[in-house]
C-alpha cells in the first residue's frame, strides 16, 4: 500500500497556502523527510493528509482508497498526526498521556495489555523514569520525547512528525529519529517527517520531498534530491555535498 | 518529583515492570482517595442531619432516621422536612458546582474557570432581583417559582452568551475569561440598579438571596438536582478520554480525533445546566466550583476518570460541611452559607496553592 497526492490546494482566508501539492506514492517502510523553509505547508500539507483540514482540490490516496471517503476519526486511525510540539501545562502524568494515545478514545477501562505496552514503550523510549512525572514538570526535550512515544504506541498505516526533533539535544535527535525510522521499517509502515536539518534527513530518510511555497520543487532518494539546483534556490543558499565516514551524505551550506 | 527529574540520565533504566508497578500502585491509591472522600462525606452528611437549632439529642435523632415511626411530630417536621433536605441539597448542589467547575476549567483551559468567575451566578442574581424588586417575570405564569424561574433563565442566556463567544474565530481561552468578567460586572451594574430602587423589605430579601443558603431546601428540589447531574454526570464520564486529551492541547486532541468545538459545546451546555439549576435554587455560592476541582487535581491529577469523581466529592464534602459550620459558628443561628464558602475558602486556597509552590521547588 503507497502513500501518494494529486493537486491539493488549501487557502487560509485569502492566502494560498497549498498551490497544486501532489507527491508520487510513497512506498511502505520506507521514511520521508518533507524539508523546506518556514511557511512551506509542511504543517498544513500534513493536517491534509491527516484529514484535519479539508483541501479545496486535489486528493490523497492510501493505496487505491481515497482518504476523503474516511470519517475524520476512520482516517486519524489509519493516519497519525504528531503536531508540532507545544508544551502542555496539565497535571498528567507521563503515563497517563502515553496511556491515553494508547487507548485512542476507546474504552473506559485500562487492560493489563494495555498498561504492559505502555511500560514497555515508555522502557524502549528510555523515559521511563519519568513514568510518574507531570507533563508539566518536563524539559521541552522531554516532553517532545513524550510526543513521540504517543505516536509510536498507535497503530497506523501512516505515521506523519512534524518536526519531531525541534526541542531536542543531538544525542537525542539522532535517539528519536533511528527509532522513528526503525519502527516504520519494522511496521511496514509509511512515516513522514517534516526536518528543518537537512544532514539529519539526509541521514535517516529513504526519500525526500521538497517543499516551497506549497509546491513540490523536487522528490526523490536524497543523493538526487540534494544535488538539485532547486535545493540551493530554495534555502538561498550554496550546497555543496560530500561523503562522511561512514558513506553517509553530509551537506555544507554556505550563504552566498 | 523534581528530584527523579534531576536524576534522570544518572539513574538505572527502569524495566516495563517496574513503570506498570508504580501506574498500578498510584491507580490504587487513587481509588481509595475516592473511596475516603466518599466516607467523609457520608459522616458529614450525618452530621448535619444530627445539628441543629432545634435541641435533639444525637442517639435519638439518629433512631428516627432509621425507623421513622418512633418520630413525633415534631420531630418529624425537623429531621425529614427541614434537616434531611438541607443535608442532601448541600451535597448534591456541592456536586453540581464540583463538577461545573471542574469541567469548566477542562474546556476553557482556564484554572480559575466556575460558575461564579465566568458571570454565570451573577447573571442568576439580577434574574432574581428582578422577580424580587420589579416583580417581573421572564417566562409569565410561574407562580411561586418566580424567582428560582428567573435565575435560571438569565444564568442560561450568560452561558448562550458565553458559548456564542467561543464559536467566534480565534477566540483564545484568555479572552473566554475576560468576557465572563465583563459579564460579571455588567450584571453587577445591572443589579445596583435594582437594589437602588428597592424598598428595604426587597432588599433584605435580595441580599438573603445573593447570600447564597440552603434553607429553602425542599425534598423536590434536591430531587430536580438529583435528575440533572444524572443526566449530565454519565455524559462527562463518557466523554474522559477526549477531555483529558483536551488538556494536552487542542492540537494532539484534534489529532486524536477530538472534535473539539462539538466537545466544548456539548460541555459548556451541560456546565450550563448544572450551574444555572444550582444556583437558581441555592443562590450565589463561591468557590465550591473552584476550590473543589483544585483539590482534585492535586489529590488526583487530571485524568478525568479520576478528576471528575473526586471534583464531584470534593465539591460535595466542602458545601456539606459548610452547613455543619454555618450552624456551629454560633448556637441558635444558621447563617447563610455563601458567606462561609467565600470566608473558609478563600484562606483555604491560598494555603493550597502555597503548598503546591513548595512541592514545586524541592
Amino acid at each position: 500500500m503507497t502513500l501518494s497526492a494529486q493537486g491539493l490546494r488549501f487557502a487560509y482566508d485569502q492566502r494560498m497556502i497549498l498551490n497544486d501539492t501532489g507527491f508520487e506514492a510513497l512506498q511502505p517502510g520506507q521514511l520521508t523527510a518533507l524539508i523546506g523553509p518556514n511557511a512551506s505547508g509542511k504543517s498544513t500539507l500534513f493536517r491534509v493528509i491527516a484529514g484535519l483540514l479539508k483541501p479545496t482540490a486535489g486528493a490523497v490516496h492510501l493505496g487505491d482508497l481515497d482518504l476523503a471517503t474516511l470519517s475524520t476519526r476512520a482516517r486519524l486511525k489509519r493516519v497519525c498526526f504528531m503536531p508540532q510540539f507545544f508544551a502542555a501545562n496539565a497535571s498528567l502524568t507521563v503515563f497517563d498521556v502515553v496511556m491515553m494515545a494508547r487507548k485512542n478514545l476507546a474504552g473506559w477501562k485500562v487492560s493489563a495489555a494495555d498498561m504492559d505496552a505502555v511500560g514497555e514503550a515508555l522502557h524502549s523510549a528510555g523515559i521511563g523514569h519519568l513514568s510518574e512525572a507531570y507533563i508539566s514538570e518536563l524539559s521541552g526535550g522531554q516532553a517532545q520525547m513524550v510526543s513521540v512515544a504517543q505516536a509510536l504506541i498507535r497503530q497506523a498505516d501512516v505515521y506523519l512528525f512534524d518536526e519531531p526533533t525541534s526541542a531536542l539535544d543531538l544525542h537525542h535527535q539522532l535517539d528519536v529519529l533511528s527509532r522513528i525510522s526503525e519502527t516504520i521499517r519494522a511496521r511496514g509502515a509509511i512515516g513522514i517527517v517534516a526536518l528543518h536539518d537537512l544532514n539529519l534527513a539526509a541521514r535517516f530518510a529513504d526519500h525526500l520531498i521538497l517543499l516551497r511555497q506549497g509546491q513540490v520543487l523536487a522528490q526523490g532518494r536524497p543523493q538526487e534530491v540534494l544535488h538539485r539546483p532547486e535545493i540551493a534556490a530554495t534555502y538561498g543558499v550554496d550546497i555543496h555535498i560530500t561523503k562522511g565516514p561512514k558513506e553517509d551524505l553530509v551537506v555544507h551550506a554556505y550563504t552566498s | 518529583m523534581g528530584a527523579f527529574l534531576m536524576s534522570a540520565d544518572t539513574t538505572t533504566p527502569l524495566s516495563a515492570g517496574e513503570i506498570v508497578g508504580a501506574y498500578r500502585r498510584r491507580t490504587a491509591r487513587r481509588v481509595l482517595l475516592v473511596l475516603l472522600a466518599a466516607l467523609a462525606l457520608c459522616t458529614t452528611i450525618l452530621i448535619d442531619i444530627i445539628t441543629g437549632p432545634a435541641d435533639l439529642s444525637f442517639l435519638r435523632t439518629l433512631h428516627v432516621i432509621v425507623d421513622p415511626s418512633v418520630a413525633t411530630v415534631k420531630e418529624e417536621v425537623i429531621i425529614w422536612d427541614l434537616r434531611m433536605p438541607v443535608a442532601l441539597m448541600a451535597v448534591v448542589v456541592g456536586a453540581m458546582l464540583g463538577v461545573a467547575g471542574a469541567e469548566m476549567q477542562t474546556i476553557l483551559n482556564n484554572p480559575l474557570a466556575d460558575p461564579f468567575t465566568l458571570g454565570l451566578s451573577s447573571a442568576a442574581s439580577f434574574g432574581a432581583a428582578l422577580a424580587i424588586v420589579l416583580g417581573f417575570s421572564v417566562i409569565p405564569n410561574v407562580g411561586g417559582l418566580l424567582v428560582t424561574v428567573n435565575a435560571f433563565v438569565l444564568s442560561l442566556f450568560a452561558s448562550l452568551a458565553l458559548f456564542a463567544f467561543t464559536r467566534l474565530r480565534g477566540v483564545t481561552p484568555e479572552a473566554m475569561i475576560l468576557v465572563g468578567i465583563a459579564m460579571l460586572f455588567t450584571f453587577n451594574a445591572l443589579l445596583a440598579f435594582l437594589q437602588y430602587g428597592a424598598s428595604e423589605l426587597q432588599l433584605a430579601q435580595l441580599i438573603f438571596w445573593q447570600l447564597g443558603s440552603l434553607a429553602r431546601a425542599t425534598w423536590a428540589k434536591v430531587g430536580i438536582c438529583v435528575v440533572v447531574l444524572l443526566i449530565v454526570l454519565p455524559y462527562f464520564l463518557s466523554r474522559s478520554w477526549a477531555l483529558t486529551a483536551l488538556r494536552m492541547g487542542e492540537d494532539k486532541a484534534a489529532a486524536l480525533g477530538v472534535n473539539v468545538s462539538l466537545l466544548r459545546l456539548m460541555v459548556l451546555a451541560g456546565v450550563s445546566l448544572l450551574s444555572a439549576v444550582a444556583v437558581s435554587f441555592v443562590g450565589a455560592i463561591a468557590f465550591v466550583g473552584l476550590v473543589g476541582p483544585h483539590i482534585a487535581r492535586i489529590i488526583v491529577g487530571e485524568d478525568q476518570r479520576g478528576f471528575l469523581p473526586l471534583s464531584a466529592l470534593a465539591g460535595a464534602l466542602i458545601l456539606s460541611g459548610t452547613s455543619i459550620a454555618s450552624k456551629a459558628i454560633t448556637p441558635g443561628i444558621v447563617y447563610p452559607i455563601g458567606m462561609i464558602t467565600s470566608l473558609i475558602g478563600i484562606p483555604f486556597f491560598v494555603s493550597l496553592i502555597l503548598s503546591q509552590r513548595k512541592r514545586h521547588w524541592q
